[in-house]
């Protein structure tokens, strides 16, 4: 769970938090209506590009439930209107807003604001 | 003062009661004092307890109903005192409490008969979850099991042995199987069935003697035969639990139970007793049923109301044993009664009907149904409602050769007074006044609102025909859409893909769909597209499942194994050496598959393109091991080296793989080709598998593995190359085209009306005319075919998408190996 507790302290609680905006990558690097995986420091995070709502999110790339790297290459889409992504391993979903499981009891996952500034992808940390 | 109610027993029955006075009355006290560790559970279907339901899932209700309709409940808790004068009881514990009434509900123990021996280890009895879970203990240390007692419940425990991978045996003191319910002719077609399945029968066998010395070591019978068995489950009847109620000198019989009145009424007028420790005119009634309604009439009584009194019961029954149908309704022998029979049997298919007929033509008195019981619930009804027959009544049980569903037809036919649920005693016009005023509109919602369905289960599919055809009725539609995004079924997806030419996810969505999409609308939709178009999967990345998305599969710990495709199994030398060169190059893990081929595991994501540009110029192309698309044929080496082989089953292997390789369909597909009758490429456990004759090929389907194994069927005999090839396309293409999603052929074809001869009628008959096109489709497809990892390969935009990371040239830090027998292995799941 170091992984897991680790990413939590860098985790915003909400957009005035944050101190850092972490310049990812350019917006076209990012495949449409999915995700792809951003290193900063040490950590992996998930970031998504739902192209159709032109929203972005990002969380950590480590599924809780059997702890692997493996969101950011996770299908994306929505339960009523919540975005969420499903873990390509055993199909868990979360909440791209809350970070909560929905579908088991997994515990949540931590995510991140996004914004996009000059055709570049930002994620907001508090360090 | 409010009355007090102390009921004995919280089996089925006991809670039951609780649930039908509390619902008639909130003015009574409800005390239950049950002897199990927990609160009432289902004992109908205790044998799923092997099959994965948990203690949990059986509950009739969870602990908290008690507390929530103000019910005490002590469960662990043996009454052992009843003082009629005082009107008290004592319990084990020396708790003492007052009752106004007294429910027993104090069922039955499993009997066991006075048998020398019976006392050893390895003989248990299947009745509580208590000895279940003994039985699964023991079942562990041994592998020879045989149930004593060849009835109802006595299939079911065997049917758990075999769950427990023990070789299975019962022994039947009768000269048949179920004798209550089912006569010689049909106890010898399931004796058959059953065989087949692996269990091994002995009926009319008398056990005079348990052997062993401690433990069981097998059975002595009469006729001094011997069964060497390590483990003994006697299932041979009930014994009415009445000794709480002979110790306060009640009325018992002398063959055991509580004697009641048509009111349930015992010799006391305070003391009620219900269920199976219960003798009512001569009966023990062993079913659930008739104990709902027993305690339906005590709820009553309780709460002054004497209109229903208990006057026998109807004891037919349908369940499905070890996979197999077996239904007896009505009077199964008509032993007494002058009555015409009209018998049906097919040994081959295993399938076996009786009905019974009045002499004068209209009525049926009873019936009994093996192998195939889908008639069982208009049969009854006839029954029940003295209904008038059809002319010609043999249509009942031979029909249009089981083409047609006629089952809701039949429900339609019924009067409302029809009962539909029997244990909750629902009619019909009270589930069609649920659907048409009450705003039902699910199987679920209607199990909430009259709880029917939620006793036996029998009447389930009698109760879907019905919510069916009533919505149909009220104008509704009702349908299985895909999920929230789409509101059409997979089949009607594929129309509109095709006809209006659609060809992105997103323009579906925009023109057919809401919202952003699913995990579940997502791949079902890449799979249609590609089933339809064949268009490169990459080339839409995003809807497809990961392993598509990455023409990979994704392993533990999130590195990928890659499968090049070796048809039929078949391979030179030079292409072997070039596997093992291109392995060890990227230090990747090898294994044979079971489809006959090499697979290499712990690639990372980046290396994927660099790994297959140097298959591909070995001449490899992919497999599609990561597509719901076919795998492989599998084949034996035919009779091009095989001694017995009667034709060349690997040249045909290699052509039917290369044929339908890249083939996208709602499951994967497997197929296999064998040489001869001897059968070494297990072509009967494939989607399709053709066995060689000496007259041409033998053409099975809809066969599979894994968790629920299932034979392939015979679809035709003896065809040449062509037609094999013809009915193939068909069958597949017939299959791509309707299934549901992720739903293989085994489960399709489970699901069909009219079944396989349906299925042979559209692929041979062409009785839907649809045959030329669905050739003409499959060769489009055919025609479209590429190796997906080519193209990737040779396009350096896709090759980019090959990587862990998108803003640093890394992979991916955290994963780690583990040195395994000289390979590498990933480490296990990190919790």
């Amino acid at each position: 769970m170091e992984l897991h507790n680790e990413i939590k302290t860098f985790t915003p609680a909400a957009e005035g938090e944050v101190s850092i905006w972490f310049k990812a990558a350019r917006v076209e690097d990012f495949p449409e209506n999915g995700g792809a995986c951003v290193k900063y420091k040490d950590m992996q995070i998930a970031v998504f590009n739902f192209t159709r709502r032109n929203e972005w999110y990002a969380c950590q790339n480590l599924c809780p439930h059997k702890m692997q790297m493996a969101l950011s290459r996770g299908m994306i889409g929505s339960h009523d209107s919540e975005p969420k992504v499903a873990c390509p391993f055993h199909k868990k979903t979360f909440s791209l807003k809350s970070g909560d499981c929905l579908n088991a009891d997994e515990c949540s996952i931590a995510v991140f604001p996004v914004k996009v500034e000059e055709g570049f992808v930002h994620i907001g940390f508090t360090r | 003062m409010k009355k007090r109610i102390i009921v004995v027993g919280n089996g089925m029955v006991g809670y039951k009661f609780c649930e039908k006075l509390r619902n008639r009355s909130a003015a009574v006290e409800i005390i239950v004092y049950g002897e199990e560790p927990r609160p009432a559970y289902d004992r109908v279907h205790l044998s799923s307890y092997f099959s994965g339901s948990t203690a949990d899932d059986l509950l009739m209700a969870p602990a908290t109903w008690y507390s929530e309709n103000d019910i005490e409940l002590h469960t662990g808790e043996l009454v052992t005192e009843i003082n009629r004068i005082d009107k008290t009881i004592r319990t084990h514990t020396g708790r003492s409490d007052r009752y106004d009434y007294l429910v027993l509900a104090t069922g039955s123990s499993a009997f066991v008969p006075s048998i020398e021996g019976v006392e050893r280890d390895g003989v248990f009895v299947y009745r509580t979850i208590e000895d279940l879970n003994q039985i699964t203990e023991y079942a562990q240390k041994v592998k020879r099991g045989a149930v004593m007692g060849g009835g109802l419940l006595g299939l079911e425990a065997a049917k758990a042995l075999l769950d427990l991978g023990l070789e299975t045996h019962v022994v039947e003191f009768a000269s048949r199987l179920m004798p209550r319910q089912i006569d010689d002719a049909a106890s010898e077609i399931l004796a058959h069935k059953l065989t087949q399945l692996g269990i091994t029968i002995h009926t009319g066998k008398s056990t005079k003697k348990i052997e062993g010395n401690g433990k069981l070591e097998g059975l002595l019978f009469a006729d001094d035969t011997k069964l060497d068995i390590e483990m003994l489950v006697i299932s041979a009847g009930i014994r009415p639990r009445d000794e709480l109620a002979k110790a306060t000198l009640l009325n018992v019989h002398p063959r055991g139970g509580i004697v009641v009145d048509n009111y349930m009424r015992t010799t006391d007028v305070n003391i009620y007793a219900i269920g199976e420790a219960v003798v009512h005119n001569n009966m023990v009634y062993g079913l659930v049923a008739p104990g709902y309604d027993m305690a339906d009439i005590v709820a009553r009584q309780i709460t002054d109301d004497t209109s229903k009194q208990f006057t026998g019961f109807d004891m037919s029954t349908k369940l499905k044993l070890i996979g197999v149908d077996v239904g007896s309704f009505g009077d199964p022998f008509c032993d007494a009664t002058p009555h015409i029979p009209i018998v049906f049997k097919n040994k081959h298919k295993g399938t076996y009907k009786r009905i019974n007929i009045s002499e004068d033509g209209k009525y049926l008195l009873g019936g009994i149904l093996i192998g195939d019981a889908s008639q069982y619930n208009i049969l009854h009804q006839m029954v029940m409602n003295k209904m008038i027959l059809p002319e010609n009544p043999e249509t009942l049980i031979v029909g249009g050769g089981g083409k047609v569903n006629d089952e809701a037809a039949g429900v339609k036919g019924l009067p409302d007074t029809a009962q539909i649920c029997s244990c909750e005693n629902i009619t019909k016009g009270a589930l069609v006044e649920q659907i048409t005023s009450g705003g039902v509109k699910s199987l679920d919602e209607i199990k909430k609102s009259t709880k029917a369905c939620t006793g036996c289960g029998g009447c389930t599919p009698m109760v879907n025909d019905l919510l069916k055809i009533t919505l149909q009725s009220l104008g509704h539609t009702i349908k299985k859409s895909l999920c929230e995004h789409f509101n059409y079924t997979r089949q009607e997806l594929y129309d509109i893909i095709k006809v209006k030419g659609i060809k992105s996810y997103d323009q579906l969505l925009n023109t057919h769909g809401a919202g952003d999409g699913c995990e579940v609308c997502k791949p079902a939709v890449a799979s249609l597209m590609s089933s339809i178009w064949n268009e490169l999967v990459v080339s839409q990345d995003t809807i497809q499942d990961s392993n598509d998305r990455y023409l990979a599969n994704i392993q533990r710990g999130g590195t990928y194994s890659v499968v090049p495709r070796i048809a039929g199994g078949e391979i030179t030398p030079q292409k072997l050496s070039a596997i093992g060169r291109i392995a060890e190059k990227y230090n990747l893990y090898t294994k044979i598959t079971g489809g006959q081929r090499i697979d290499m595991f712990g690639a990372h994501m980046d290396q994927l393109p660099d790994i297959w540009e140097e298959l591909i110029a070995e001449g490899f192309e992919s497999g599609h091991a990561y597509g719901k698309a076919l795998r492989t044929i599998k084949s034996c080496v035919g009779s091009t080296w095989c001694r017995y082989g009667v034709q060349d089953s690997v040249s045909f292997a290699v052509y039917v793989e290369d044929r339908y390789k890249g083939l996208r369909a709602p499951h994967k597909l497997k197929g296999a080709v064998s040489g001869c009758i001897r059968e070494c490429a297990e072509a009967q456990s494939k989607d399709f598998g053709i066995i060689a004759t000496d007259k041409g090929w033998n053409l099975y389907v809809c066969g599979n593995g894994g968790a629920r194994p299932q034979h392939a069927k015979l679809l035709v005999t003896d065809v040449d190359t062509e037609t094999c090839i013809r009915y193939i396309d068909r069958f597949l293409m017939f299959y791509i085209k309707t299934a549901d999603p992720l739903t293989r052929t085994a489960t399709w074809l489970n699901k069909m009306e009219g079944g396989l001869e349906y299925l042979y009628d559209v692929i041979v008959n062409d009785s839907l005319g649809i045959g030329e096109e669905l050739e003409k489709d499959m060769a489009t497809l055919i025609a479209n075919y590429h190796c997906e990892w080519k193209k990737v390969v040779e396009d350096p935009k896709l090759r980019a998408k090959f990587k862990h990371f998108i803003n640093v040239e890394e992979t991916d830090p955290t994963i780690q190996y583990v040195d395994m027998r000289g390979q590498k292995a990933p480490i296990d799941w990190n919790k």
